[in-house]
């Protein structure tokens, strides 16, 4: 009989092949007859498409075909976005597959060149000759939003894409009457998510059938699946999504891109499989990238420290184009967020979705509650400096109280259950947080610059219910499916309808079935990713795999343990309320030495010669999982930065995470995201962003210059947990896959001014360069003087 | 990323290869890769042909004799930075090999390919010049040997003329009390050089007999601060003294010190005197 796997730190079945290089990604694939397919991108943030000349390009060797915008216009849709906030004015601009008259950004698609190979591709790209006449361009979404700012889309006045308010109590009475308001500007830097696969799409088309295949780097194969029909024209039932094997995402695999329905146009026009692969430069302008605010925030507190209200505006660039779910990240995942998990009364934010030139923005990991949580735990800080206080202490006096079974936030949101003191205490304790801070002190009398930061933080994923999605206006559903499939051998199939790439569900989501109905952890195969063979689901990101399609998981588990309770009493013939089960086996209760085991049962029911009356055959059910409310994971972060006053450098030296995902499936792949996305957040903390000049062009358009974490400037981290389970989840789980960035950033940033302090200064921008960090002290100094 | 199209040589020996050269104008050397092929997918680079030189055995390996280390110029940077003779006696070039780009990098990256390339930003023009390296190159009028300090004339321009090649870089073994350091501020993303500063202190009678200090990342070809190296000579190792000289060094950076979005040309003139510091510090632990 199989031991207990739920709870344990089982390895990765995922890994061997990831590891090793044997795994297949779309890139991978190779068709009979396939044609490559490249892209010219635009050079120009902003310019009139005055004449396109092909000529050469098609007569170039090996070259079958090449499209510009008017080709593909009437055959492919405009790009859809498929979350539109409501109350707020959205204006959809329009988002061709293909620039007809006009490029908005570096990197818009203006012509598709297919070739027998993609050198011959490449070679081709070059002779094509557009004659362009540039207009100015604008980056800065606050500086988009004045008047006489360069228009990105002619009918989009001032740039304003949306504007989106949130408010819960009186506000403007609150910050009357309190004792101490702090104010502060942040500037959320735009992020290169950086997946390590690039994008990639492979189209095969049959023309017989009218039926297309398409491979697709997807972070949700059923969206891509929806999204595709609605923009190629070709029917959901003959159109499948492949996408079993995802070199990461972070939030920029979530949206429809135009490249995909490009590759799929090409093999429909040419009747032949059609292969395009980004490269690393291409994705570095072409895919989505994240954060892109700049935000005027106050914080409004009694004089002891009850923080009262928070009030924030927020310019948030959203690129050229709106991407498929960019409104929803500013505005629903952030300002609803703002008490975090504290107690606050009034809660108000303006958030201005701007479009600009830039590449279009989406989700990036934790999406729009990192942001949020930036804000809170700066405020915290800064009012905690102003008060004289521990920002431990003020942090304690604002929590909310423990709560098992929802609480209600100001923002309308229900927290489902929380214990954010419990966290931040054992955070405290784990690193004798006093010591920590003696030991700071006669660091610094020695002249060593130590930083110490907390972030503590609330998260909302798990998203969410179906009902809630359609009033936010996300235009899907929310919910899970799976279906779990007894083999006569007792081996287990579950295809599941979200897309794990990376998180390690394959592994997790036999745990699932091994604890739920006792099979061998390795007898449970995970098949994901595939639009033909799995059911409908919405996808892997927002930490929802898990939290929704675990649940899923769980309820298709639970009907068929309770049909095979009903084919072991008929075996044993006794009645089903007289049944027992207990690990894996199923028996009279108070005769567990005549039992049926689950594989017993999973023979009879595939050969069914001995079934009960009315009983169907076969061993499998499914389950479709509406969440009632979304699941609200938390903890409690520190991070010690030291800072070299002489060059500005600022190294992290420790970093200890609490976090609280409800139970732990399995506690290595817990540490492991939490690991990925510690350093995602501080990597936007110290090292990353997106630089763009004046006239629009990416300066950081290339691993030389975009500076992605590496392993020898991180510590080795402590990560640690409390549990608290979700109570409306079957079986309490949260979500862990954002965690990390959402309280990392602001850890690393409120330690970095901590380190800073004994300078004077008292803010500045991300990312914390050497050179930034060495200006603003002697901006500091001289200042003082 | 796909390069043009171009014809491959693979050179048996350096003559084949000048012999390639010759015979295809426009042609270029391929050493380990680590710069040509970037930017032959960048499509910054179209040559009508590539000759590899990789291959050459002759061109490879390390040797010590009578007072001189000699590199070939096929020579990997992990096998610098493995190399335990260049760990005692020549430690800013194993140090400074250590820390170029990534083990991908360090397994295919030569030292000859390298210096030939002379990318300001790179860490080992600055480190042969302050070794006072010598470097042979072969081509149709013979060999010749060339001073580090004049190899290198400007932004990705060297004294190497057309169908030279170079074969070797050779660097006098430190002798008693002299050591030397490699300190770099190294870009967060490349791993090139902001700064890099290569330093050799010779001891004598616990005072500084002579210091030489070369600087690259910031400027546009490693330039000799002869203005530290002045104000330290004859002066004891203390830690003030190596501040006061290291504070010398604005002098030699001359009016063309580079910046970018990551560091400009004032952040780097103001935070060069402390990594000149740190490089003399550690070369002069590494002289007692």
């Amino acid at each position: 009989m199989s031991t207990r796997v739920f709870g344990s730190g089982i390895r990765r079945r995922e890994d061997p092949r990831l590891i090793t290089g044997a795994a297949t990604y779309t890139d991978d694939y190779t068709l009979p007859d396939m044609v490559h397919m490249v892209l010219l991108r635009s050079p120009h943030a902003h310019a009139r498409i005055k004449r396109i000349d092909t000529t050469r390009a098609k007569a170039a060797p090996g070259v079958v075909a090449v499209f510009i915008g008017t080709d593909v216009e009437g055959a492919l849709n405009p790009m859809p976005c498929a979350w539109l906030v409501p109350n707020s004015n959205l204006k959809v601009a329009g988002y061709p597959c293909i620039a007809k008259d006009m490029v908005r950004y570096v990197g818009d698609i203006v012509a598709a060149v297919v070739a027998e190979s993609p050198y011959q591709a490449t070679d081709a790209l070059d002779l094509i000759v557009v004659d362009y006449e540039p207009l100015p361009a604008v980056i800065d979404p606050e500086k988009a939003k004045q008047s006489g700012a360069p228009q990105v889309h002619s009918n989009v006045e001032n740039n304003v894409a949306f504007h989106w308010t949130v408010t819960g109590g009186d506000v403007d009475g609150t910050f009357q009457k309190a004792d101490v308001v702090i104010k502060e500007r942040i500037v959320q830097q735009r992020l290169i998510p950086n997946a390590m696969e690039p994008r990639s799409a492979l189209a095969h088309w049959s023309g017989a059938s009218g039926e297309l295949t398409l491979w697709n780097t997807t972070q949700n194969p059923h969206i891509a699946r929806f999204l595709c029909s609605v923009v190629t024209g070709v029917p959901e039932d003959k159109l499948r999504v492949i996408a079993t094997e995802v070199g990461g995402g972070f939030g920029s695999k979530i949206p429809a891109y135009p490249a995909d329905f490009i590759t799929v146009f090409c093999a429909k026009k040419l009747n032949r499989p059609v292969k395009w692969t980004e490269s690393r430069r291409e994705n570095f302008q072409g895919t989505t990238h994240g954060r892109d605010h700049i935000q005027d925030v106050e914080l409004a507190a009694t004089k002891d420290g009850k923080v009262l209200g928070i009030k924030a505006t927020s310019y948030s660039g959203m690129g050229a184009y709106l991407s498929t779910a960019a409104p929803g990240i500013p505005t629903i995942l952030h300002g609803l967020m703002l008490s975090g998990p504290y107690d606050i009364a009034a809660i108000r934010e303006d958030v201005y979705g701007i479009y600009t030139n830039g590449t279009p923005v989406e989700a990036y990991r934790g999406a729009g509650r990192p942001e949020a949580t930036f804000i809170l735990e700066r405020l915290m800080d800064m009012l905690a400096a102003k008060l004289g206080m521990d920002p431990i202490d003020l942090r304690k006096k604002n929590f909310i109280p423990k709560f098992e079974n929802g609480h209600t936030v100001a923002t309308g949101l229900s927290y489902d259950s929380g214990n954010y003191a419990g966290a931040l205490q054992k955070l405290v304790d784990h690193v004798a947080y006093k010591d920590l801070r003696r030991q700071q002190a006669e660091d610094r009398k020695k002249g060593r610059y130590l930083g110490i930061g907390i972030s503590t933080y609330v998260e909302i994923c798990g998203l969410g219910p179906s009902q809630v999605a359609g009033a936010v206006g996300f235009q899907g559903g929310l919910w899970e499916s799976a279906i779990v499939r007894f083999h006569p051998t007792g081996k287990v199939n579950v295809f599941i309808g979200a897309n794990p790439h990376g998180q390690g569900e394959e592994t997790t989501f036999a745990q699932i079935v091994a604890e739920e109905i006792g099979v061998d952890v390795n007898d449970v195969k995970v098949i994901h990713g595939d639009t033909q063979t799995t059911p409908m689901g919405w996808g892997t990101y927002g930490s929802r795999t898990t939290a929704v399609g675990g649940a899923a998981l769980v309820m298709a588990t639970r009907k068929v343990k309770e049909k095979a309770k009903v084919i072991a009493a008929h075996l044993l013939e006794a009645a089903v309320e007289d049944m027992d089960y207990k690990d894996g086996k199923f028996f009279v209760k108070g005769s567990p030495d005549k039992a049926k085991t689950i594989q017993d049962i999973a023979l009879m029911a595939n050969v069914a010669w001995n079934m009960p009356a009315g009983v169907e055959a076969g061993l499998e059910a499914s389950s479709f999982y509406d969440p009632p409310n979304f699941t609200y994971p938390f903890g409690a972060h520190l991070a010690v930065v030291e800072l070299d006053p002489e060059t500005g450098q600022i190294d992290v030296r420790r970093y200890v995470a609490v976090d609280d995902c409800g139970p732990q499936i399995n506690p290595v792949i817990v540490e492991g995201q939490v690991h990925g996305g510690v350093v995602q957040g501080i990597g936007q903390a110290l090292w990353e962003g997106a630089v763009y000049d004046e006239n629009g062009q990416l300066l950081t358009g290339s691993m030389l210059d975009y500076a992605l974490p590496r392993a020898d400037r991180l510590p080795d981290m402590e990560v640690l947990s409390t549990v608290t389970p979700s109570p409306h989840h079957p079986i309490g789980v949260k979500g862990i896959g954002e965690a990390g960035t959402i309280a990392s950033t602001a850890a690393v940033y409120n330690a970095v001014i901590d380190a800073l302090s004994p300078f004077g200064v008292q803010t500045i921008r991300m990312p914390v360069t050497p050179e930034r960090a060495f200006n603003a002290i002697q901006e500091a100094k001289a200042g003082r003087r | 990323m796909y390069a043009p199209e171009f014809d491959y040589y693979r050179a048996g020996s350096v003559s084949e290869a000048a012999g390639l050269l010759r015979k295809y104008p426009g042609s270029k050397l391929l050493a380990g890769g680590q710069s040509l092929i970037p930017l032959l997918k960048l499509r910054l680079a179209a040559p009508v042909a590539v000759i590899d030189i990789g291959r050459i055995r002759d061109l490879k390996g390390i040797t010590v004799k009578g007072g001189t280390i000699r590199v070939g110029a096929m020579t990997t940077h992990a096998e610098l930075a493995a190399s335990s003779e260049l760990a005692e006696q020549c430690h800013a070039l194993a140090q400074a090999a250590a820390g170029i780009g990534d083990p991908a990098v360090r397994n295919r990256g030569t030292i000859g390919g390298n210096v030939a390339h002379a990318d300001p930003a790179s860490d080992l023009p600055a480190v042969l010049v302050a070794l006072e390296a010598k470097l042979t190159v072969e081509g149709p009028d013979g060999k010749r040997t060339l001073d580090a300090g004049g190899f290198f004339q400007g932004m990705m321009t060297t004294a190497l003329k057309e169908h030279e090649i170079l074969t070797a870089i050779e660097i006098p073994a430190h002798s008693k009390g002299q050591g030397s350091a490699y300190a770099k501020f190294a870009h967060p993303a490349s791993r090139y050089a902001v700064i890099g500063v290569a330093a050799v202190v010779t001891t004598s009678g616990g005072k500084c007999s002579a210091a030489r200090v070369a600087i690259g990342g910031m400027v546009p070809r490693p330039v000799r601060a002869a203005s530290v190296e002045r104000v330290l000579a004859g002066q004891e190792l203390s830690a003030e003294n190596i501040a006061k000289a290291a504070g010398q060094v604005t002098e030699s950076l001359g009016n063309e010190v580079l910046g970018d979005i990551f560091a400009s040309e004032q952040y780097r003139r103001s935070v060069a005197p402390v990594w000149v510091k740190r490089g003399l510090t550690q070369a002069a632990e590494r002289a007692r």
